[in-house]
């Protein structure tokens, strides 16, 4: 494991640690970002270019202003209140390290089963640009089809649910 | 003396024979009808009661008249309707009426008598409210009285029988308000009732041993000739046979009817009912239901007599006979109940008649029971005169002094009196006393019967000259106003008068019509008759016996009867025997102490066992079903409601809890939703490990 | 540990950490973001397995992922537009407030 693995690990686990512990929320929402933005890395680290500069340019630039729109657009009757946690928040987090203990059980036990280093770590796959472009066009063409139908549909609900009512009851 | 009838009866029945059964169907059919009258009807009841006993006497007189033809022609006469009731199995059960000389008189006396005692009934229940049912009653006990008269069944003589003791209940006890007249009844009833089931006993032991129940069946019946043999040659106990305990059987019956001692304590207290019916049933008939069986049955009492000898069975009739002839007879010397006289009388003359067939045959007594039949009833009717005259008083000290106010009621009555007594000659009762009397001297077994019913002769003369004298003669003690009866009593009064004198010419010796009639054998008028041997002396010391008892009753009474207040001379005189005959010589307080406690303590112990144990047992059960009951409420309540409700509960705070976990937030949905899944992980994996 | 556990274990630190703080935070648009970062967790699970398994010619792990980014830009769309339509409603962002299921 090389040095840059654990300083983009470092990051990425930060930021979302920060996204979930802050009081603030738009701090979190920053937070959030950081962490996008590790991942990204993370990405990159993993020669998958494409989905990095995706990852990038979807979720950084996208969901992440998203995020903070509504953050903001919510704001108005936020009353300060005495706690960040709901009720019954232990259940939660007990369940949540359970999640991992198990998950992380699971891997480590599994560890012989898995693909070693040795094997594939020299061949570092070129993939570029063009195959994931024919890839999409050729055998991925249905789900492409599909998410951009679902791309519409969550486009158009968005904008519905989000809509102002004008003919409420005044 | 006695003689064995031995005359061939002409059997089959004619058709007289075939309606007999209408003498007595008519009176019940009557008295059916007006009980079942809208009430009151009191003239329908009367006409119909009389109407109906009319056509009886009617059917009566053609029977008789039918029989007498018969005897005049030589033949003796027996004839019978026999038919059969049912069958149960082998055994047959046969009904069936029988006319012959015997129940030939029976039922003309029966019918004569009733019909004028009906007519003095109009006259003398005039006043009383319950008049319909008094007609409907006597009517019933008519059809009974003859029924019991025509039976050749023994079985139909004893239900009619028992229809007579019922109907006897009822009209002792008609007025049941009063307390003493219910007693009165229900003391008849039982007292009836004992001899009753001796004869009952007798008669099912006749019927067992001799297969039958008729008494004449050409042959085959129950007391003809070849059943007497078999009956004769069983043997029963103590030197008995079986006839002679049968005929000790139905004895016992007989005298709890005809009030012979010790089953004569009801018949005084049978007074207490109307006097219609104390001379109807307590003097004329019922009690001479007895006698009239006696009478019936004798081939079976008299079965296996040597000639000139008696059977033990009829010497025991002799004797109780004899000795209740006297008993009676000195008790009735200190009554002052003028019916009580005359009751005990009845019982004293039905022990003459006991013993006149004990030890004179059928003819003799039978002889005394038909005189008797008139002059008592004209005894009762006139006293019944008397009481309704003087306003219903019925002691004889509180009269007096009558015979100028009740002039035909005076003379009948002296005409009955004089004939009880056996005033000679002239009257009835001197010649049908006298026949006893004949018959006892001649008796083989003792002589002592025959002195103890002179004896009794005397007393009857004394009593009865008492008694005239306390309420004719004297001074008129109580009774103011005393007043003749109407015509409706007067009538049957005179009639039955002119009987009690007229019949004493059926029996004379010189001229024994009656016993040849019952015999059937040709009489002539012979005054030769009386020169048999010791009969004139009889005659003679019977005449004497008889006003030496008018003369002491003069003497002693006469025209100075006592006043009420005042004690009787024969008291003053003897105050201990006179208290002794006066309380009836105890014999009701020596049964109410024995039979009667005994009876007391065994209802006590029933009421015990009854109240204790049985309803002791009941009450356990009750008490265990309410333990029951308690028991499944306690269950009920505790288990099943309990456990329900608590049940119940229980789902419902479980069910509050489960919908706890609705908490309709969010992340406690999701919260869970992430821990379904890590379980189910873990299942996964843990099931997936090599 | 070969570099693919590693991956492995980040991703799963960061599921972790994105439940947690879904399962945890109180207000609304926290849960969102907890979602977003526990797709993120499975993208990068995804691509790991892609870099390191067998056949990364065959681009399955690389498609999987891209196809994840949109799907999860869509669902944040449609999610914040509820949040947003919800606020306008109880005016507030609170989870523990949002109890009108409770029953």
């Amino acid at each position: 494991m090389s040095i840059v693995f654990y300083v983009i690990a470092g990051l990425a686990v930060a930021g979302a640690l920060a996204a979930v512990l802050l009081k603030n929320t738009v701090h979190c929402a920053l937070a959030l970002t950081v962490a996008f933005a590790g991942l990204a890395l993370m990405f990159l680290e993993l020669d998958a270019q494409f989905a990095g500069f995706a990852q990038i340019l979807v979720y950084i630039g996208a969901v992440a202003i998203l995020v903070v729109f509504a953050i903001l657009l919510t704001r108005g009757s936020e009353t300060p209140k005495d706690t960040v946690y709901s009720r019954n928040w232990i259940v939660g987090l007990v369940t949540a390290a359970g999640i991992f203990a198990m998950l992380a059980w699971a891997v480590l036990h599994s560890a012989q089963a898995l693909p070693g280093p040795g094997g594939t770590t020299a061949a570092v796959p070129s993939v570029t640009v063009m195959d994931i472009g024919n890839a999409l066009m050729s055998r991925y063409v249905l789900p492409l089809e599909i998410v951009a139908l679902l791309l519409t549909a969550a486009l158009i609900g968005a904008v519905i649910v989000a809509m102002h009512e004008k003919e409420s009851a005044k | 003396m006695q003689e064995t009838i031995s005359f061939t009866p002409q059997l089959g029945a004619s058709a007289i024979t075939g309606m007999l059964w209408l003498i007595p169907a008519v009176p019940i059919v009557a008295s059916g009808v007006i009980a079942v009258l809208k009430q009151p009807k009191r003239k329908t009841a009367s006409t119909l009661a009389i109407g109906s006993l009319g056509f009886s006497l009617l059917l009566a007189l053609i029977a008789f008249a039918h029989v007498l033809s018969g005897w005049a022609r030589g033949q003796a006469v027996r004839e019978t309707a026999n038919f059969t009731w049912f069958q149960f199995g082998t055994t047959n059960v046969d009904l069936g009426w029988v006319l012959d000389p015997l129940s030939a008189v029976m039922l003309v006396m029966v019918t004569f008598v009733g019909l004028l005692i009906f007519i003095y009934s109009t006259g003398y229940m005039a006043h009383d409210e319950n008049y319909t049912r008094f007609f409907c009653f006597l009517s019933l006990f008519a059809g009974g009285m003859l029924g019991v008269v025509i039976a050749n069944s023994i079985l139909l003589l004893f239900m009619s029988w028992e229809i007579v003791g019922l109907t006897s209940y009822l009209l002792i006890g008609f007025w049941y308000l009063k307390p003493s007249a219910a007693a009165a009844a229900k003391k008849a009833f039982l007292t009836t009732r004992v001899g009753d089931v001796f004869f009952l006993l007798g008669i099912v032991w006749l019927f067992g041993q001799t297969g039958t129940l008729l008494f004449y069946n050409g042959g085959a019946g129950s007391i003809e000739t070849n059943a007497l043999t078999a009956l004769l040659h069983q043997h029963a106990a103590i030197g008995l046979s079986a006839a002679g305990a049968i005929g000790l059987l139905i004895f016992a019956g007989a005298a709890g009817k005809s009030g012979q001692f010790p089953l004569h304590v009801w018949l005084p207290d049978a007074m207490e009912g109307p006097t219609p019916v104390s001379a109807l049933i307590h003097a004329a008939t019922m009690v001479a239901a007895g006698v009239y069986l006696i009478a019936r049955v004798y081939p079976l009492m008299q079965a296996g007599a040597l000639t000139g000898g008696t059977t033990t069975a009829l010497t025991v009739v002799t004797w109780v006979g004899a000795f209740t002839a006297v008993f009676a007879a000195l008790i009735a010397v200190a009554q002052n109940d003028i019916k009580r006289i005359l009751a005990y009388s009845t019982v004293s003359q039905l022990g003459y008649m006991m013993a006149g067939l004990g030890m004179g045959g059928v003819a003799v007594g039978m002889f005394h029971l038909i005189t008797h039949a008139f002059f008592k009833a004209l005894l009762f009717l006139g006293a019944g005169s008397v009481i309704h005259g003087c306003h219903e008083e019925q002691d004889i000290r509180r009269m007096g002094g009558l015979k100028s106010d009740m002039l035909v009621t005076f003379v009948t009555y002296s005409i009955g009196m004089l004939a009880l007594c056996g005033f000679p000659l002239l009257f009835s009762g001197f010649w049908s006393k006298d026949g006893i009397l004949e018959a006892a001297q001649h008796f083989s077994v003792s002589k002592v019967p025959f002195y103890m019913l002179v004896f009794g002769a005397l007393l009857t003369a004394f009593y009865m000259t008492r008694q005239v004298s306390y309420v004719f003669f004297g001074v008129n003690r109580g009774a103011k106003n005393a007043h003749e009866s109407p015509n409706s009593m007067t009538v049957p009064l005179a009639i039955l008068a002119f009987f009690a004198m007229a019949l004493g010419l059926i029996g004379t010796p010189a001229w024994p019509w009656f016993r040849g009639f019952l015999e059937g054998r040709a009489v002539s008028f012979e005054w030769r008759g009386f020169l048999e041997p010791g009969l004139l002396g009889l005659m003679a010391t019977s005449t004497v016996v008889v006003l030496l008892g008018l003369v002491l009753g003069w003497r002693l009474y006469g025209d100075n009867t006592p006043q009420p207040d005042e004690s009787d001379v024969l008291e003053r005189a003897l105050p201990l025997p006179w208290k002794w005959l006066h309380d009836r010589l105890y014999i009701d307080e020596f049964y109410r102490m024995t039979v009667i406690a005994f009876y007391g303590w065994w209802a006590r112990v029933a009421d015990w066992l009854d109240r204790r144990v049985w309803g002791g047992a009941v009450t356990a059960v009750a008490w265990a079903f309410g333990l029951w009951a308690q028991l499944n409420r306690f269950l009920d309540t505790n288990v099943v409601d309990g456990g329900f409700d608590k049940g119940c509960d229980e789902l419902s705070t479980g069910g509050g809890l489960l919908s706890r976990m609705q908490s309709g937030r969010v992340q406690m949905y999701l919260r869970l939703l992430a821990l379904a899944v890590m379980a189910l992980a873990a299942i996964l994996i843990w099931s997936s490990r090599p | 540990m070969t570099p693919l556990i590693g991956y492995l274990l980040l991703a799963a630190l960061l599921f972790a950490i994105g439940l947690a703080g879904a399962l945890t935070r109180r207000n609304a648009i926290l849960v969102l973001i907890g979602i977003e970062l526990m797709l993120n967790a499975a993208n990068l699970n995804l691509i790991a397995f892609w870099r390191y398994g067998p056949h990364p010619e065959a681009l399955t792990g690389m498609m999987f992922a891209i196809f994840s980014i949109a799907v999860a830009a869509a669902e944040a769309a449609v999610g914040l537009g509820l949040v947003i339509s919800i606020h306008r409603h109880a005016h507030t962002t609170d989870l523990d407030a949002m109890n009108r299921m409770k029953g």
